[in-house]
């Protein structure tokens, strides 16, 4: 019984929860900040490595990209944070949180980039075909009709990389971060409750919480992608014509006011 | 009909569209063309015939450089497709392609997929008109051609609603209006394939390119894609259609080129390919498919 009691105690005690609150906002800080600039260096890279397969001017990109792979996915990212808070961003009073969204965000865009990769190749060729006989540029065709099938079919596996980020970043604590894995250990410390178990178990359930969110959200995301396939009820179907003829409609709209506004203007003109 | 068809080959002898000038093309070690030349005038209709793997289809992606030639040209409208310099987007905005399977955008609705190609690219001549004015404005600034004028005659609005109306009256010519607003994936082949070529149709091309457009349809289906085709045809539009269907390719071509191991084996009008045909191989493929 002492366990829920520790646990009551914890939660009604404001200092405690100011760690925890803390670390959270930490936590979840570096976590959006490094998925952020992971997806954007993700999304660089897999269409360069995708591009430099028909254009040979992005050879040296391509190189450039491979040996970022590399590098990143071959060593720990401990080490990685090591080397950018304590070499290359070793600067008085620089931010740590800054520090631990570059290193993690650098970190997870190889790992986004490999995902997206596969997952634009795996969009038929005869997409792009269709977009470029149309005479639509290839980079068009990339983010108006690749990109957007690509994503759908890469949900799953971003969704592992965003979960495995999320906790990765508890080693933020090595460098002297406060996140929530470090909150517990304060709370445990021998001057506080001198005792682990318990405030870890609480920073467990606040991770597990953040994951059963993500992932939550993940599959409502993929569910409403997945909208253009087949088998959609009727119902969903519905929707979907009445999203497309709300924004014919739109359309229409905007083109009337632009066709009154050219009459007044005219108008006074004469 | 002789006076017809008179009048037709001297309306279109001064009016080369595409010329192909010859034009090989090798994957690897395989030469799959192997030096083929021929024009297409405005207005024709050439319809290529020919046993699998003998290159057809890969003629008809060299045309608007789908696939690279190896050597030769193609030349559009005088202008060599597979040159260097050439800006090949601003040509295929002329081309249309129709596909053997349809490659309608999976993650748009019906009448998004209609309208995207000609949204984006009325939206790229926008950008380049403000470009211009923006460096002519600047030009301005430091005393440089005053008396020059640069208008912005496209508008946003306008771009959508044009390739709007436009998708439109597509879908309603082919009756498929009230499919404006669902995906793809709820369609039908032939549905789709019509929404295929008049998804090529919205950007008013000058010559239409046909790959095997009902080789993935049910047998069903074949006759309401023909049947937009064979309106196409009448309407005066030029094209090049490989096809399997032979019946179709007497009653529309004004051309037949029978394509074998990478080479023109003939080259004739539709009754004259098909009543008495001359190549020795041309015998054998008639004989088995007719």
């Amino acid at each position: 019984m002492d366990f829920f009691k520790d646990i009551g105690k914890i939660l009604s005690t404001s200092e405690y929860m100011s760690y925890i609150w803390s670390g959270l906002k930490t936590t979840l800080i570096v976590s959006l900040g490094a998925a952020a600039l992971g997806m954007l260096l993700g999304m660089l890279v897999a269409v360069i490595k995708i591009s430099a397969q028909s254009n040979k001017k992005l050879k040296v990109p391509e190189i450039i990209c491979n040996i970022y792979i590399g590098i990143i996915r071959g060593t720990p990212v401990a080490l990685q944070l090591f080397i950018m808070a304590f070499a290359i961003l070793a600067i008085r009073n620089f931010p740590l949180e800054i520090t631990a969204i570059l290193t993690f965000g650098i970190n997870s865009g190889a790992y986004v980039a490999e995902n997206l990769r596969a997952g634009i190749m795996s969009v038929d060729i005869g997409q792009t075909e269709a977009g470029r006989s149309l005479g639509l540029s290839s980079s068009t065709t990339m983010m108006s009709v690749v990109i957007p099938q690509a994503i759908k079919n890469v949900i799953p596996a971003m969704g592992n990389e965003l979960i495995a980020l999320i906790k990765e970043t508890s080693i933020v604590s090595m460098v002297g971060l406060i996140d929530l894995t470090f909150a517990a250990k304060i709370i445990g410390a021998g001057d506080k409750m001198a005792d682990y178990f318990v405030p870890m178990m609480v920073v467990a359930i606040f991770y597990l919480a953040i994951v059963y969110i993500l992932t939550f959200v993940l599959r409502k995301l993929e569910r409403k992608l997945r909208e253009s396939e087949q088998h959609i009820s009727d119902k969903k179907a519905a929707k979907v014509q009445a999203k497309t003829t709300k924004k014919l409609n739109r359309i229409q709209a905007r083109y009337d006011k632009y066709v009154a506004s050219v009459k007044t203007d005219t108008q006074e003109d004469m | 009909m002789q006076e017809l068809e008179i009048k037709q080959s001297a309306s279109t002898d001064d009016q080369v569209m595409l010329k192909i000038d010859n034009l090989t093309k090798s994957f690897g070690n395989n030469q799959v063309l192997k030096g083929i030349s021929t024009d297409v005038c405005k207005g024709e209709k050439v319809v290529i015939i020919g046993p699998s793997g003998s290159g057809k289809s890969t003629l008809l992606r060299c045309l608007n450089l789908m696939e690279t030639p190896t050597s030769g040209a193609v030349y559009f409208n005088g202008e060599q497709l597979n040159a260097k310099n050439t800006d090949i987007n601003a040509h295929r905005q002329h081309m249309g392609m129709v596909f053997q399977h349809f490659n309608l955008f999976n993650n748009l609705t019906v009448i998004e997929n209609i309208m995207l190609a000609p949204v984006k690219i009325g939206l790229k001549q926008l950008r380049k008109q403000k470009a211009e004015l923006l460096k002519l404005k600047i030009k301005q600034l430091f005393g440089k051609d005053k008396d020059k004028e640069v208008k912005v005659t496209l508008n946003k609005r306008v771009i959508y609603k044009q390739a709007m109306d436009n998708a439109m009256q597509l879908l309603d010519r082919i009756g498929l209006k009230d499919k404006a607003t669902v995906y793809p994936s709820t369609l039908s082949g032939g549905q789709k394939q019509r929404i295929a070529i008049v998804r090529a149709l919205a950007m008013n091309p000058q010559v239409m390119l046909f790959d095997e457009p009902t080789s993935a349809l049910d047998p069903e289906m074949v006759g309401e894609v023909l049947e937009v085709i064979k309106e196409l045809a009448v309407g005066g539009m030029t094209m090049v259609i490989v096809t399997h269907e032979m019946g179709f390719a007497k009653e529309v071509a004004t051309r037949v080129l029978f394509i074998d191991e990478g080479i023109i084996k003939e080259d004739a009008p539709p009754k004259e390919l098909f009543g008495n045909p001359k190549d020795e191989r041309l015998k054998e493929f008639l004989s088995k498919v007719l």
